[in-house]
């Protein structure tokens, strides 16, 4: 049945979707990733709760026209000027008063879903409204998705991504580093409003598949996987591209394959799961990858002090140490060293003190800064330059150089 | 004698421009945060050509008067400008490097992705980079000693290499002014060493050098002017004039510890 709805042989209704959700991952993980640079992700949810009385405001004066309230350019419309004026008034609120951000996001997404929500119940009292529907906008409804419906969605994804191909070296330069881009002669205010702008277009075209709560989810967590994979802005908002493209369309087949599995939702989880997915496996950024990177460094810290301490003749205390000195053949049970391990700490204690004369000597700087008490010295230094330095080890103490 | 009148007329056409017109100057600047001035009134002409030092003590408004300088925060009143005009007009003249801490160095970005947005401007909206910007800011790279940390993720530097990386983006975009804001903080020896020898090839080149520098000792060897701030302009001038045991006292009043003195009575001979 997956496989069936992956091949987008489930049918009309499913093959739109499918397209729709992965158009709007796609618009979705790219216009993200500016917002999370910015790391200003949570200005989404305020923007994609400040909606809602838009859309129910649309209906009524649809209605009111004596036009079909359910129209949903009509209603698409009416929920970006009122998205427009939450983001106005959030930024009014942190410019001209004393209100921090994280304070003003939660003020004006909640008084604007109140608003709306009080909005809808009036609506479902009205004889018109009772078949409105309204609150699929809630969670996203795809049950009766029409063409129309997904050509909207194709349209305002392609128009979304087309921007930010436009602007995508001004807004990075904004949010890795907002006073040189002043300093630029950059408009860094109106960079920052189209790129809410951007992230508004993806809520409003998004409200039929994912719904205003849950779009956030799309914008955030497709630039946060790609973080893991990249260490390049161009890259992380490619990736967040995909990824959030990718989550689109399997989570929409998914949804299609069993009734009763709500799209938005799915689609959510499925981006989670390449979320989790990279966090554990990553190179580099992931969990694992840390973890085997901090037990390897502490295997070599540990070796070269159980070297050191054999070469001095001091005893090895550390259980830790005796063990992998065994295992690596430098060292018996009872921590006396081995013919290798006798070997392996004459040479340790001899780069311990070519490293004090090269840390000590202006003229090494650049290799001095290298020092981690673990390089061997040869990595560093050539034949020639070790030589020098033995000669200055083998100076009897107390003789100027 | 035809060839010596046009060299003598070139410059009597030439340097009456250059004089007339400070690379930055600054008048009756105020910039306030809150209630409280941190630049109160403030005048500056900046010299052609030379390498000034902005001095004084923590909170004087040595990084507001630069930030207010390049429009990156808004004065409560007074006129900037560069090279005669508005500094609206005058954008690509000027070169700006922010202070180390003041940005988040886990960004997704390596060395030439960060030199490369000194050229973004130059570039456009709609226009390619090419191998020649790359090149370019390679360039500038090799000129900090960069060069060889280029594919580096620039979380994986040190505080001294960001620092000369900050140094190559302002490089990149070829200005005639450059505002530093306490480029030799927290850095390495190597890293001071490198920057003043680009700073003094700049000068070298008749570009502008103005930096907020905190290091009173190698104020007499870096610099050959010096603007002295305490929210209120203290002293400016060439360094032999107003950099003296009387300005700084007056700048930095009893914040100046003893043993500073000393060794700066030392310093100043």
């Amino acid at each position: 049945m997956i496989a069936d709805a992956l091949l987008l042989q489930l049918g009309y209704n499913a093959t739109l979707v499918a397209i729709g959700a992965t158009l709007l991952g796609l618009a979705a993980g790219a216009a993200g990733t500016f917002l999370f640079l910015r790391k200003r992700a949570l200005v989404s949810d305020a923007i994609s709760h400040a909606t809602l009385p838009g859309v129910g405001l649309a209906f009524i004066v649809m209605v009111a026209m004596g036009g079909d309230g359910r129209n949903l350019l009509g209603l698409l419309a009416g929920s970006a000027l009122s998205a427009w004026i939450g983001l106005l008034c959030l930024g009014w609120l942190v410019r001209r008063t004393r209100l921090a951000e994280d304070a003003a996001i939660g003020a004006v997404l909640s008084v604007f879903f109140g608003f709306g929500i009080v909005i809808l119940t009036v609506i479902q009292t009205m004889s018109s409204g009772r078949q409105a529907g309204l609150e699929s906008f809630l969670l996203g409804s795809t049950a009766g998705m029409l063409r129309a419906d997904a050509a909207i969605i194709a349209i305002g994804g392609a128009i979304i991504v087309a921007l930010i191909v436009l602007l995508r070296r001004p807004m990075t330069l904004v949010a890795f580093d907002a006073d040189f881009a002043v300093a630029q002669g950059l408009p860094v205010a109106r960079l920052d409003l189209a790129m809410m702008g951007l992230v508004m277009a993806v809520t409003v075209v998004g409200l039929k598949i994912v719904g205003l709560i849950l779009i956030v989810a799309l914008l955030i967590i497709p630039p946060v996987t790609a973080r893991f994979w990249s260490e390049r802005s161009d890259r992380v908002v490619l990736l967040s591209g995909l990824v959030g493209g990718l989550s689109g369309f399997v989570g929409a087949a998914v949804s299609a394959s069993a009734p009763n599995l709500p799209t938005g939702p799915i689609i959510v989880l499925v981006s989670f799961a390449f979320f989790v997915a990279s966090l554990l496996l990553a190179p580099g950024r992931g969990v694992l990858a840390e973890v085997l990177r901090h037990l390897r460094f502490r295997k070599r810290v540990h070796l070269r002090q159980g070297l050191l301490a054999l070469a001095q003749g001091q005893p090895i205390y550390e259980p830790l140490t005796l063990r992998l000195l065994r295992r690596a053949g430098l060292a018996r049970a009872d921590g006396v060293a081995t013919e290798t391990g006798r070997a392996r700490a004459a040479k340790a204690l001899r780069d311990e003190r070519r490293w004090q004369v090269v840390r000590g000597d202006q003229a090494y700087e650049a290799v001095a800064a290298l020092y981690d008490g673990l390089r061997d010295i040869e990595t560093v230094l050539t034949g020639d330059q070790i030589a020098e330095v033995d000669r200055v080890i083998g100076r009897p103490q107390g003789v100027p150089a | 004698m035809t060839l010596e009148l046009a060299a003598a007329k070139g410059q009597r056409m030439t340097q009456p421009a250059q004089s007339a017109h400070s690379p930055l100057s600054i008048r009756g600047l105020t910039v306030s945060y809150g209630q409280k001035p941190a630049v109160f009134s403030v005048d500056m002409t900046v010299p052609p050509g030379a390498m000034t030092a902005i001095i004084g003590p923590n909170g004087a408004g040595k990084s507001t008067l630069l930030k207010a300088a390049l429009g990156i925060v808004k004065p409560l009143s007074g006129r900037v400008e560069v090279f005669g005009t508005p500094l609206a007009a005058q954008r690509s003249r000027v070169a700006y490097v922010p202070q180390r801490a003041s940005i988040d160095w886990d960004f997704p970005a390596r060395v030439i992705d960060v030199v490369l947005m000194g050229l973004y401007r130059q570039l456009g909206l709609l226009g390619r980079l090419r191998a020649s910007h790359k090149a370019q800011a390679m360039d500038c790279l090799e000129r900090v000693g960069m060069a060889d940390f280029s594919e580096r993720q620039i979380g994986q530097l040190s505080g001294g290499q960001q620092q000369r990386v900050f140094l190559a983006r302002a490089l990149a975009q070829d200005a005639d002014l450059y505002l530093l804001d306490e480029p030799f903080a927290g850095v390495d020896a190597a890293t001071e060493k490198a920057i003043i020898a680009v700073l003094k090839s700049l000068r070298e080149d008749g570009k502008t050098v103005v930096a907020v520098h905190h290091d009173l000792a190698t104020v007499r060897d870096y610099f050959d002017h010096v603007f002295l701030i305490n929210t209120t302009r203290i002293a400016e001038g060439p360094v032999d004039e107003a950099f003296t045991a009387e300005t700084l006292q007056a700048a930095y009043g009893g914040r100046l510890a003893t043993a500073q003195v000393d060794q700066l009575a030392r310093a100043l001979g």
